[in-house]
């Protein structure tokens, strides 16, 4: 990481009237790395990206890029650039218009800006196509044009909000493989927001967790999914299971929340009982939700071992170190 | 059980509703309308024997002849020149009325914007150009407004001016353009209100993004987005304003334009040729801004 950030949130705050859509953040995203916003609908991480292009302005706080304090700064002085989640082309321009809008805001001469739109499309895989309007394309075409439109400019930060929500699954994971590459290739910054905890976890260098505008974690996606900080990031990242202060109090004697993942459960060993009250067959496992004197837990049966019936009492238990204390946490 | 098995056949053959629905519109449009219209259109292709003032039923292209007739000319090139003027300034105005709304106006603001637009046409035609020319008057609140503000000078100036001015506003061709932009209005703001509605936000968001500044996103990406509303606007304000021949009646020069010229001649002067090809001129005109608007372009965004 260089010595200044990226992007440097300082105790930013975003109020739409009562609502705080970001509250008190201050998050430092370091030059060069892929990093993922991630939280459900509401939770701020859309306002957040928003503000490092420039279309929100803090109601508190301040923002720097690279280390320059960008927080009165209008989108058009930025050296961030923007993927929408609709795409946002120009319909009345071409493909390559639209790629090289940005040049001929910035009055690059013809030849130049279609040999650079022509080379930012071939980029994306859609050499030949600049001649078509964006209503000609399908939705993975749009993406990789408003892709382009955003590259030809050679941004230091590359800001992505919700780019693959409106493609369908099989494009999806292509475009993530895709994405991730192009980044390494760059070697700028990428900012995405995503409510999909896979997407986030398998394409960022650190996901920052959001929740109600606040930040619940920042770190690493190895981290955000073994020793999530709160119940929620628990809970949204992977599912995993919640257990309530008293029974980890019994099991460590470490009076706070536990987080334990769905697959570290083993059936049929272990000192604790439960009931099965649901089973659900998934392909690669069977999904069997246990009610262990009024707690709730949900188990991942591997293919091949053997799955009790619903209603059944069964014995489970766990490795001790796949239970995470998350110290701090109140619930 | 009758209504249920219309309802049956109705949904086995779905053309067969379509055109029930369709054939009373399509019926009243082509005979009544086009049918007529087609009648007046054929007139222009006879012409009138001047010494009996009776209409010869031959087939020539004398009547269109009269139309470059100095007199005749004039009207038309008054009334072309009239229709764009009006035109331009209705877009001009319009425009941020229009941008306004679309963008920002929201709840019971869009409400007041709609009823402001819509109130005035539910008044009477008669009455609001009446009460223009109480307004242009030379005791009208405009002259009025005028001497309060120690602007006579200015005034009297334009119109002394020749060609827009006159002995007062009310009998002057700005006269007449005022009003004309008044009265059609509401029909250039709300076509380029709903074309701006259509534009997301997130496109001029897009814009600033990739650089430009509010003029650049104003000039590359409303504007053109915005193009095909101001044509449809353009479509009505130009052709309204070529057709009428009331408004020009009373207020203004006693020069005519065409509407009032096509008045005259199918009814005191019972020249029914001439007044058809007087008519043929709008229709023509407007054939050829449609034809030079697709070519530049301004229904791509469409």
């Amino acid at each position: 990481m260089a010595a200044e950030p990226a992007v440097a949130f300082r105790s930013v705050a975003r109020h739409y009237g009562p609502v705080r859509a970001v509250d008190d953040l201050t998050l430092d995203i370091g030059e060069g790395e892929f990093f993922a916003l991630l939280g459900p609908s509401g939770s701020g991480k859309t306002t957040c990206l928003r503000l490092i292009a420039g279309f929100e302005r803090p109601t508190t706080g301040t923002i720097a890029l690279f280390g320059k304090d960008a927080t009165g700064l209008p989108p058009y002085r930025r050296p961030v650039n923007t993927v929408f989640q609709d795409y946002a082309l120009f319909p009345h321009l071409s493909v390559e218009d639209n790629v090289a809008y940005g040049l001929m805001i910035a009055g690059e001469g013809r030849a130049a800006r279609r040999r650079k739109a022509g080379e930012a499309l071939e980029m994306v895989a859609l050499g030949g196509y600049g001649m078509r309007k964006p209503a000609e394309l399908s939705g993975g075409q749009r993406q990789r044009v408003a892709l382009a439109r955003a590259l030809v400019l050679q941004p230091q930060v590359l800001l992505l909000d919700e780019p693959l929500g409106a493609l369908d699954l099989k494009l999806r994971e292509q475009m993530q493989g895709e994405l991730k590459a192009l980044q390494r290739r760059l070697g700028i910054t990428f900012v995405f927001v995503t409510h999909d905890q896979g997407e986030a976890l398998s394409m960022s260098d650190r996901i920052a967790v959001f929740d109600k505008g606040r930040v619940q974690q920042v770190g690493s996606p190895e981290a955000v999914y073994d020793r999530p900080e709160t119940p929620f990031v628990a809970d949204f990242v992977g599912a995993s299971n919640v257990l309530p202060a008293a029974m980890v109090a019994r099991l460590t004697g470490r009076a706070a929340p536990g987080s334990l993942r769905p697959e570290a459960i083993r059936l049929g060993t272990g000192e604790m009982r439960a009931r099965v009250t649901e089973r659900a067959f998934l392909g690669s496992a069977t999904r069997v939700e246990l009610d262990a004197d009024g707690t709730e837990l949900t188990a991942l049966v591997p293919k091949g071992h053997a799955v009790p019936e619903v209603g059944e009492e069964v014995r489970l238990g766990w490795d001790p170190a796949a239970l995470h204390v998350m110290e701090g946490a109140h619930g | 059980m009758a209504e249920a098995r219309a309802s049956d056949l109705f949904w086995r053959r779905p053309r067969l509703l379509l055109a029930l629905l369709l054939a009373p519109p399509l019926l009243w449009l082509g005979i009544v309308y086009l049918g007529s219209l087609f009648a007046l259109l054929a007139q222009s292709f006879f012409s009138i024997d001047e010494f009996s003032g009776l209409v010869t039923y031959e087939l020539t292209l004398k009547t269109y002849g009269e139309l470059f007739r100095a007199s005749n000319l004039d009207i038309i090139v008054r009334t072309i020149l009239m229709s764009a003027a009006v035109t331009v300034a209705a877009a001009i105005v319009a425009f941020p009325i229009a941008y306004y709304a679309a963008r920002y106006a929201r709840g019971p603001w869009k409400a007041v914007f709609y009823l402001g637009i819509m109130l005035p046409l539910w008044s009477s035609y008669l009455v609001k150009v009446y009460s223009w020319k109480l307004i242009l008057a030379k005791e009208g609140i405009l002259g009025w407004i005028f001497a309060k503000l120690h602007l006579t000078w200015l005034l009297d100036a334009w119109l002394a001016l020749p060609g827009v001015g006159g002995k007062s506003l009310s009998v002057s061709w700005t006269g007449t353009f005022l009003v004309f932009l008044y009265v059609w209005l509401p029909y250039m703001i709300l076509p380029v209100q709903a074309a701006l509605e259509r534009v997301p936000p997130s496109m001029l968001e897009a814009s600033a993004d990739l650089g430009a500044r509010p003029g650049q996103t104003l000039r590359s990406v409303i504007l053109p987005l915005a193009l095909p509303g101001i044509v449809a606007g353009s479509i009505f304000t130009f052709s309204l304003t070529m057709g009428d021949y009331i408004i020009p009646q009373i207020v203004g020069t006693s020069a005519r334009m065409i509407g009032q010229a096509v008045y005259q001649f199918q009814g005191t002067a019972g020249n029914i040729p001439l007044a058809a090809a007087f008519a043929v001129v709008p229709i023509l005109v407007m054939a050829v801004y449609l034809t030079v608007a697709r070519r530049m372009g301004a229904f791509d965004a469409l």
